[in-house]
């Protein structure tokens, strides 16, 4: 059975002083229940998380307490994709026909501050300095630059991107273009990235109502199907965030592994894909990313990163809505975020920031601590 | 001379004449961790020893952190005092590359590939005075 999105919510991203991280939620989950055209009552079941802002399911204080299941789902930067897989397979098999999938956040300003103990790590790696998620990418783009030859101009330039992809969305946080050489000269953050090249932690909410394939036209005229939703943890040997040490023989990251899998059960592609999100907390992952899920080879990036390949009307749009350089990082949000930007693209509304040629099919991925992968496709 | 304690029990051989970073071997597959582990996350093996890890080896990747990280971070800096500092993975032969401080916090001096020692120093003194020490990866001098 397929598995259609017929709704999807969004609250703006950024900063919004008069709302809660739940308040964004739930303004979210109101706007993606009247683009189904059903009401909160009419919901099976719910996924959703958050990382900051409480138990997702607190939503029910505000949209009404129907006393449906309604599941608390917390997995990094992957909270959304793992909601999303859940709804998927709570419709998949039977058990349900329609409910809501949800995500939102609101962060404090400056650098996540995360845990070791948290994650089974002594305290004294954070005391050191070494508990930062921004070192990590900084650490892994600086190794890919000097084995595959990615320029720092390029690096830049996935910003510079982002930006103008973000100043096309009305839902964005940063809607400002900034200049090549601005971004290359502002303050060092972790050579060889610096201040605009990284996302920073910041807030929004995002809802999606998923549904049986073959009811879908109840409620819409153009369901949105969801092919792949795929998650995959670290195996021993790849590369990862907050890890102390890691293997002299490095194998393929989780990334790698989620993509393959999220093509085969869908049945197509790399090069069959219209449209791309792809998570770029900083820009050199986007760069490393586009290898990772398949999308080129190891080194191809400076070539078409330079050639503006990427852009909303290249061979190869990437990160449509600004992705989370424009975007900020609501931790609960972002995954689902990337969905509700390719079921607008798909659908033909994503409007000054759409994609021409009418694509058919969109891919998501998001990367997260301490090494997960979430992956999906979905077709018109 | 003050009271000199390792920032953690168990990272490395404190006291010792002759310091190493400590690892755990598995007697299944020979897969080394740091830090020393009850089981083998290679092989899921719980049967390990420890061993004391190479004192040298190679910069595998590295960045700098040039901004004053929140807590958990605990040096004896204020935001006025705070330098920024080398971050990096050193390979080490036989072993694992262990993420580690560097001494050099110049990108300019710092290079893939170039050798390096594992050294062992005071971190922070505390309020009593114990000086807290940890471990360090310093450019091998030519």
């Amino acid at each position: 059975m397929d598995v259609a999105i017929v709704g999807i919510g969004i609250h703006p991203f950024g900063r919004t002083p008069a709302r809660s991280g739940l308040q964004q939620g739930a303004f979210a989950a109101r706007d993606a229940l009247k683009d189904a055209g059903v009401e909160w009552r009419d919901m099976q079941f719910a996924f959703g998380g958050s990382a900051s802002s409480g138990n997702a399911d607190a939503l029910g204080n505000e949209l009404g307490l129907t006393g449906i299941p309604f599941i608390n789902v917390a997995n990094g930067c992957a909270t959304g994709g793992s909601s999303l897989i859940s709804a998927y397979n709570a419709i998949k098999s039977g058990e349900h026909d329609i409910g809501l999938v949800a995500g939102f956040d609101k962060h404090d300003r400056g650098a996540f501050d995360a845990d070791p103990a948290s994650l089974g790590i002594g305290r004294w790696y954070g005391e050191v300095g070494m508990m930062m998620t921004t070192q990590f990418f900084a650490m892994k783009i600086q190794k890919y630059m000097d084995d595959y030859g990615i320029s720092k101009d390029t690096l830049a330039k996935v910003s510079e991107k982002a930006f103008i992809n973000g100043s096309l969305n009305p839902n964005a946080w940063r809607r400002q273009p900034i200049e090549v050489e601005e971004i290359a000269n502002s303050m060092m953050i972790n050579d060889p990235l610096t201040k605009y090249m990284f996302c920073s932690p910041a807030e929004g909410g995002v809802a999606l109502i998923l549904c049986r394939g073959d009811k879908a036209r109840q409620y819409v005229d153009k369901p949105i199907y969801l092919k792949s939703a795929v998650l995959k943890s670290r195996r021993y040997g790849s590369f990862e965030v907050f890890a102390p040490s890691q293997a002299l023989e490095q194998v393929d990251g989780p990334t790698v592994d989620a993509a393959k899998a999220a093509f085969e059960m869908a049945g197509v592609g790399p090069g069959d894909m219209d449209v791309l999100q792809l998570q770029d907390t900083e820009s050199g992952a986007e760069v490393m990313h586009m290898a990772e899920n398949g999308f080129c080879e190891h080194g191809e990036q400076e070539h078409l990163i330079q050639s503006k390949a990427t852009y909303i009307d290249g061979s190869m749009p990437i990160n449509t809505d600004g992705g989370c350089l424009a975007n900020g990082e609501p931790i609960g949000a972002s995954g689902l975020r990337q969905v509700y930007e390719n079921v607008l693209q798909l659908r033909g509304d994503a409007g000054e920031h759409q994609v021409p040629g009418d694509p058919k099919l969109g891919y998501t991925h998001v990367y997260g601590a301490p090494g997960i992968s979430a992956v999906t496709i979905l077709q018109r | 001379m003050n009271n000199q304690v390792p920032i953690a029990e168990g990272l490395f051989s404190w006291p010792s004449p002759n310091p190493a970073l400590l690892g755990s071997r598995c007697k299944n597959c020979g897969i080394a961790a740091f830090p020393a582990a009850e089981s083998c996350m290679a092989c899921s093996g719980q049967d390990v020893e420890i061993e004391e890890l190479p004192r040298k080896g190679t910069l595998w990747t590295w960045t700098v952190q040039q901004f004053m990280p929140k807590p958990p971070y605990h040096s004896n800096e204020t935001p006025q005092t705070f330098k920024p500092y080398g971050v990096g993975y050193l390979e080490l032969p036989g072993g694992v590359r262990v993420e580690g401080r560097l001494t050099e916090s110049d990108p300019e001096k710092l290079r893939i590939g170039m050798e390096m020692d594992v050294i062992f120093d005071t971190y922070r003194t505390e309020e009593n005075g114990d000086e807290v020490i940890s471990f360090f990866f310093k450019p091998t001098q030519a």
